[in-house]
């Protein structure tokens, strides 16, 4: 056998201690393939970019461009959203939910942008954090009519982009201040007491006359609270950033200043409105 | 088949073969990476680029040192699912301040390329301290100690320094009031003017990010997340078809 070889292809030459080397050629399929892919890679570089020059690399007859392609499948994509879009953008907003082909596009859609953009602060399930609202109640900072939604998606709130962004400034009562201590933990008193909490009732009495003089300008006199300022209804036990003594006197002391990004420039307006009407059907929607 | 059997000869010679190789090795590399330096449109002109002010510096060592770029990539690839979730598509200019640049491979966390202004600085602070708090799913580590890490800026200076020996074309006028402009970025009640004048009145940022008093790492690591990806004025530009 290995003489037969040895006849047909010959040695290498080489010999060590009587093994000789047989000089077997290549299989032809594999040689054949081998061929194939260097002309392939020749057939490649002319089609697409690829050979360097003085200026720029050969742009290839194909025309190809990663730049180009994101381009046209973007443009491709909004092309075929183009007339519910145009519709979603120009309708009254109230009018959204009367119209379920629209409505349902606008939800689907709205969820969408919701996860992209909104759910780092307000949660996946838009039951939002400590310090960020949860977007499935009732309870709302600034108003929660679908008009109401879209303007603080818009413009945001207390960012420095945009002048028309919702704006109001707790005083820090006792940082600056403005209040004494005992005043501060009267109030705080006080302000456990009106969502039902019992606290100390001469405690209660002498921070209903700190609140009465220093808070009811913006959370009203029974302490509901008043949405053209953003200031939260103090009476219904749910707290952005909770309701225990602690919280609360940090929130007198120091004040909070919850903002929001502007999303005017960096959403089109149907993504504003698509999100508008999801966040406005999630259960508190007024 | 004349000089295809002279490669018999290449063959046998262990030592000639290696040096061939490392031959062939080195055109092919130097084909691929050569043009790359004088090719005209390898960095795009675009406007609003500036070089990193002294605090967004401190923050890029900081996200640096603590390894961020294990997790997060700065690149947005031009794919619609990428640009429909992170922005526009990132651009060579956009890092080419970057001394070594960020733009990663792996995405643990999400791209951060353009995750400046998309949050709001306390969420930043919450987020950065505890994950959990804010995104319940995320498995990122705590960095609650960098708000009580105080920092000064006495060496931002050498850091620019060394930046602008390796092309950062930092000025002068930046390098002399590399400190000044460090704490002036993060102290929204300091004579900032200088600053704003030096990198530009549009696209510097000065606040107190972290909300407490003195510059802590937060501040720097925060003023640099908010900078990210803000800087290129895309209204002005026209990708260039032939690239």
């Amino acid at each position: 056998m290995s003489d037969d070889l040895k006849q047909k292809h010959g040695t290498t030459g080489h010999s060590w201690d009587g093994i000789e080397e047989l000089n077997t050629p290549l299989p032809r399929w594999w040689l054949w393939t081998f061929y194939a892919t260097i002309v392939w890679g020749i057939i490649y570089t002319v089609l697409y970019p690829a050979w360097p020059l003085v200026n720029q690399a050969t742009a290839g007859i194909l025309g190809y461009s990663t730049r180009a392609e994101v381009a046209e499948r973007i443009a491709e994509v909004e092309t075929a959203n183009a007339g519910i879009n145009e519709q979603l953008a120009s309708v009254e907003l109230t009018e959204v939910a009367a119209d379920p082909e629209l409505n349902q596009y606008a939800v689907s859609a709205g969820a969408s942008v919701f996860q992209t953009w909104c759910a780092q602060c307000h949660g996946s399930g838009a039951a939002g954090a400590v310090g960020y609202p949860n977007l499935l109640d009732d309870d709302w900072l600034w108003g929660g009519s679908i008009e109401d939604i879209h303007y603080t998606v818009t413009h945001g709130i207390r960012n420095e982009d945009d002048w028309d962004a919702r704006y109001s400034a707790m005083p820090a009562f006792g940082r600056d201040e403005l209040l004494e201590p005992e005043q501060i933990d009267a109030v705080v008193n006080y302000v456990m007491s009106l969502s039902g909490t019992p606290q100390d009732a001469s405690l209660v009495e002498e921070g209903a006359v700190v609140f009465e003089e220093n808070c009811v300008s913006c959370h009203m006199e029974d302490g509901t609270g008043d949405r053209e300022q953003g200031a939260p209804n103090l009476t219904d036990a749910i707290w952005l950033y909770g309701g225990d003594y602690e919280t609360i006197h940090e929130t007198v002391e120091n004040a909070r200043f919850g903002v929001m990004p502007n999303w005017g420039e960096r959403l089109s307006e149907a993504q504003i409105r698509a999100v508008a009407t999801y966040v406005h059907q999630l259960g508190g929607g007024e | 088949m004349g000089i295809l059997d002279k490669h018999a000869f290449l063959e046998k010679n262990a030592t000639l073969l290696l040096a061939c190789s490392f031959a062939v090795v080195t055109i092919g590399g130097i084909v691929e990476i050569a043009p790359l330096f004088y090719l005209e449109n390898t960095i795009e002109d675009v406007e609003g680029m500036r070089p990193y002010t002294p605090l967004e510096l401190a923050g890029r060592d900081i996200y640096v040192r603590e390894g961020c770029y294990v997790c997060h990539s700065q690149m947005i690839r031009p794919m619609r699912d990428e640009v429909e979730r992170y922005g526009h598509y990132s651009l060579a200019a956009e890092s080419k301040y970057d001394h070594p640049f960020q733009w990663g491979s792996k995405r643990t966390g999400p791209d951060l390329a353009r995750v400046g202004g998309r949050y709001s600085d306390e969420w930043h602070v919450d987020h950065l301290t505890n994950p959990q708090s804010v995104v319940p799913e995320s498995v990122m580590p705590k960095y609650g100690f960098l708000t009580h890490a105080m920092i000064e800026g006495e060496y931002m200076q050498d850091l620019m320094s060394t930046h602008a020996l390796v092309g950062v074309p930092y000025t002068e006028d930046q390098l002399e009031n590399a400190q000044s402009d460090f704490l002036a970025q993060a102290d929204p009640d300091s004579d900032y003017d200088g600053l704003l004048e030096r990198y530009g009145e549009d696209s510097v940022n000065v606040r107190n990010f972290d909300g407490e008093p003195g510059i802590s790492e937060m501040d720097a690591l925060i003023a640099y997340l908010q900078m990210l990806g803000t800087l290129v004025d895309f209204s002005t530009f026209y990708p260039d078809e032939s690239r």
